[in-house]
């Protein structure tokens, strides 16, 4: 039973940094930094996406993975993308493209250059996984035009029946040995090294572990996590550049223990505007968030006591709380069933059954899906995965609606009224299950 | 006499609705909202206060003479006197202001004119609202406006102040009148003089009047909803969601409800309920408020008519003409284009209606479908080719079950507002809960 809580007392206390998220800032920066660089360094780089993404393999040949997604949503936190978007309408681009290729192609045409202010390289490979979006084709298609650089092309089969069976396996396998490391070594000038990849995976190994041990803090109550708003940080490096590496493992090893102190403290999760006090409500979330107004759309949450106990955005680089690890025994196998088993390639019964198992391990009060109106990929089936969880867990779900980074897709007041009605609604019938 | 309240700060109208301990409904009260939404908010209660007292006026004189079959005749007669008194004190400050606005640099042929469209409109209040008289609104603007323009459209034929300036000069006044409180709520006052007007009131209405114009209605607790709830002034623990309200209020109008429909000025609502009133589920328009309310008006104006014109000329339809778009712009090009080709009005209209209805269905179906029984709450439940356009594809769609509109539908959201604040009442421990102050209550007067 929910304990009670007195309604007036302020969810919100005060602001502070933590160890982790400075040393992620400076991971990162030093990354863009290191691409910037490229053109002087010689260093070569992969223009790649984030689900299912071979970050160690492009590593082993020394080749710097660039992430357009991650490029489009870090323009949106800096508030370019309206900006982006527009250079891309005029292009040609219709409204209801996804906005992360409109966001992407808009930064490239105004000069490509990076969130840290600095110009990225031009690709030297563009390295297409294919897991479940179709956009990914289109959007390298038309970069494809642009730079007149290699493609090269991984496809993922998609989990139709929810399990990766053997040929699964070794279709993606032949094509990396086939296509892929082929690829990467022309492009590199280098000769594919196993042994140097298994040490990476056995660094990616590690990171992994501790990242699955934060997100499941959030079984504590009060979580000292939030898993969706916090858990984009928390993701950020193990599904950019830095799976494999060491700093990836000293990252998530200082954020464990972070995470850990402030459980066994009984704290609540770290936000913008400071810690959440009070866990009021504890939901499980669906679909990306809104990267325009993410700072604004998080307070919405926090300012009412809402934390986010589990999301299934956390797993679209790879799922690892069903106990996957890369595995050095078997290098291009683990590679193979990482890109096959990231969430955009899981069909819609699997990510039902993956919501519902969330929602009662975690304990949360219910689902609550953030459908994405230029993301067909994601938001197609959204509703009949709410009902179904629904009926599965006897919680109530909720439903709103944003984009990723068009600043015009987000309606604070109309998102706001629908979150506000959703904790209204837990309330009501925490308070008859109470009565 | 403790009572709680609920008002609902829609975007168009306020509406309150006041509960007695009992949780039946004493009183209702509307206004339009603006600009300054605490007066509306005050403006809507005090109209609530007002018919409570009529309630309890209502009350004591079936107690007093069961047998006086003229009471509820003399009631009415009484309310129609009272609005008068409210209207003729809101016509004193609207003169007041204007001739305020008017005091510096303008002609006194400007003054002579509007002092004389204001004493006109003095002279006509008794017509207005004698029993029986037809009044396209209740709400002072509406009333005083329509009235004023007509007045104003003729004065500017003979005299050299143009039809513009007496306009314009409305339209600023009526801003102020409207922003600032009135004493329009003072029961007593108005009641008495009301009463002093009625031929032969017989000494018991007088003396329930008397009696019920000294009862302190004591506001026991207040809950807020609607689009502009976050801007009054309650605590937060006393505001709900609209989504809630809207369940809660269709639930106490009709117990059997399970799915709820409101189509208000901003935004469509589809909402499951439980057999309790609880929020199940629900979904809303996005950002876009094509095919809310906010629609018709729009297309009331692009055919220069009143809202409430447009459902009954709808309805005399044959042929409705198919309306793809409920993009407020779009429909706008469609209407004229239609209109061009030579389509009928009506058959537009009913076209119009129907493409609404078709936008809320598909958020009913997104919401969890329709189920037995249906209610349709809001503004737009009042307009007859909505509710003709519902029925039929509710049973095209879903076949024939009880599709429930309340007259009372408008204030929905406010009964539920008011149930939520009995609830918290009641919950703090209130004295004395349980005892009826009336047995009047609208809906079966059901208890939260
Ligand atoms: S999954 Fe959605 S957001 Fe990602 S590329 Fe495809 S359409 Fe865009």
């Amino acid at each position: 039973m929910p304990t009670p809580i007195d309604p007036k007392a302020p969810a919100v206390s005060a602001v502070c940094k933590e160890d982790s998220q400075l040393r992620q800032k400076r991971m990162i920066a030093e990354h863009y930094h290191r691409l910037a660089g490229c053109p002087g360094s010689g260093e070569k780089n992969a223009y790649t996406f984030v689900p299912g993404n071979l970050t160690e393999l492009l590593r082993s040949f020394d080749l710097l993975p660039v992430l357009p997604e991650i490029n489009a949503l870090q323009s949106a936190m800096r508030g370019k993308s309206r900006e982006y978007i527009a250079v891309a309408e005029k292009l040609g681009h219709s409204e209801d493209v996804c906005t992360y290729v409109k966001c992407d192609l808009g930064m490239m045409k105004s000069g490509n250059v990076g969130p840290t202010g600095e110009r990225l390289p031009d690709p030297d490979l563009l390295l297409l996984s294919y897991t479940g979006c179709f956009t990914f084709m289109k959007w390298f298609e038309i970069l494809k035009e642009e730079y007149s650089c290699p493609v090269a092309m991984l496809h993922v089969p998609y989990q139709a029946d929810g399990v990766v069976t053997e040929e699964m396996r070794r279709y993606v396998v032949a094509q990396l040995k086939e296509k892929i490391i082929p690829a990467l070594e022309s492009v590199s000038g280098r000769r594919y090294d196993e042994d140097r990849l298994r040490e990476m995976l056995a660094l990616s190994a590690r990171a992994e572990d501790d990242l699955v041990a934060v997100l499941e803090s959030a079984k504590h109550r009060p979580s000292p996590i939030d898993a969706y708003f916090g858990g984009v940080y928390y993701i950020g490096p193990i599904f950019t550049a830095f799976r494999g590496t060491p700093e990836a493992v000293d990252y998530y090893r200082t954020l464990r223990e972070e995470v850990e102190e402030r459980k066994r403290l009984n704290l609540g999760p770290v936000t913008p505007d400071g810690a959440v006090d009070r866990e009021r409500f504890r939901l499980v979330v669906e679909g990306p968030p809104n990267w325009t107004s993410f700072r604004e759309f998080w307070k919405m949450f926090a300012d009412e006591g809402a934390v986010v106990v589990a999301s299934t955005y956390t797993k679209v680089g790879g799922v690892y709380d069903t106990g996957f690890r890369h595995d050095p025994s078997r290098p291009l196998e683990t590679l193979a069933d990482y890109c096959m088993g990231c969430y955009t390639n899981l069909s819609l019964p699997s990510r039902v059954d993956m919501l519902s198992r969330y929602v009662k391990d975690y304990d949360a009060d219910g689902l609550l899906v953030n459908s994405i109106k230029s993301c067909n990929s994601f938001s197609a089936g959204q509703l009949m995965i709410l009902r179904e969880v629904e009926k599965r867990t006897g919680r109530p779900g909720g439903f709103i609606e944003s984009d990723l980074v068009d600043p015009r897709y987000f309606s604070a007041a109309n998102i706001k009224n629908r979150l506000e009605s959703y904790f209204q609604m837990i309330e009501q019938k925490r308070m008859h299950a109470v009565h | 006499m403790k009572c709680c309240v609920g008002i609902d700060l829609g975007s168009t109208t306020t509406k309150a609705v006041i509960l007695a301990e009992s949780g039946a409904i004493l009183g209702r009260g509307i206004t339009n909202s603006r600009s300054n939404y605490k007066i509306a908010c005050d403006v809507a209660l005090s109209e609530g206060l007002i018919g409570a007292r009529f309630a309890l006026v209502a009350s004591a004189l079936e107690g007093s003479d069961p047998a006086a079959g003229s009471g509820r005749a003399l009631l009415a007669e009484l309310e129609h006197g009272l609005r008068e008194q409210q209207y003729r004190s809101q016509l004193r400050v609207l003169s007041e202001v204007m001739h305020r606005f008017m005091a510096e640099g303008d002609s006194d042929a400007l003054r002579e004119v509007v002092g004389e469209i204001l004493a006109a409109m003095e002279r006509g209040a008794a017509e207005l609202f004698r029993s029986g008289a037809s009044r396209k609104s209740d709400f002072f603007r509406d009333l005083a406006g329509s009235i004023y323009l007509r007045l104003a459209e003729e004065a500017a034929k003979t005299s050299p102040v143009g039809f513009d300036r007496l306009v314009g000069l409305f339209d600023k006044a009526i801003l102020d009148v409207e922003n600032r409180p009135t004493d329009a709520g003072n029961f007593g006052r108005h009641a008495r003089a009301a009463l002093s007007r009625l031929p032969e009131a017989p000494a018991a209405l007088t003396r329930a009047v008397e009696e019920v114009a000294e009862v302190t209605l004591d506001l026991a607790c207040t809950v807020g909803t609607g689009y502009g709830r976050a801007t009054l002034p309650f605590p937060k623990e006393q505001i709900r969601s609209e989504i809630l309200c809207h369940g809660l209020g269709a639930h106490a109008m009709f117990p059997g409800t399970r799915t709820v429909l409101d189509i208000g000025g901003q935004d469509t609502k589809a909402i499951q309920v439980d057999a309790e009133g609880i929020v199940i589920s629900f979904q809303m328009n996005d950002r876009c408020a094509a095919g809310c309310g906010r629609y018709l008006g729009y297309i009331a104006d692009e055919m220069n008519l009143g809202v409430q014109e447009l459902g009954p000329m709808a309805c005399r339809s044959s042929r409705p003409v198919r309306i793809n778009s409920t993009c407020t712009v779009f429909a706008g090009a469609e209407l004229r284009e239609r209109l061009s080709l030579g389509e009928k009005r009506e058959d537009i209209l009913a076209g119009l209606h129907r493409a609404i209805i078709l936008r809320a269905l598909s958020l009913l179906a997104r919401s969890g479908g329709v189920s037995d029984e249906f209610t349709f709450t809001g503004g737009v439940a009042k307009n007859p080719a909505a509710v003709r356009a519902l029925r039929g594809l509710i049973i095209d769609n879903y076949g024939e079950m009880t599709l429930n509109i309340s007259p009372d539908s408008i204030y929905t959201g406010a009964l539920g507002a008011a149930l939520f604040a009995r609830r918290e009442w009641l919950r703090r421990g209130s004295p004395g809960s349980g005892e009826a102050t009336s047995d009047r209550g609208a809906e079966g007067g059901r208890a939260a």
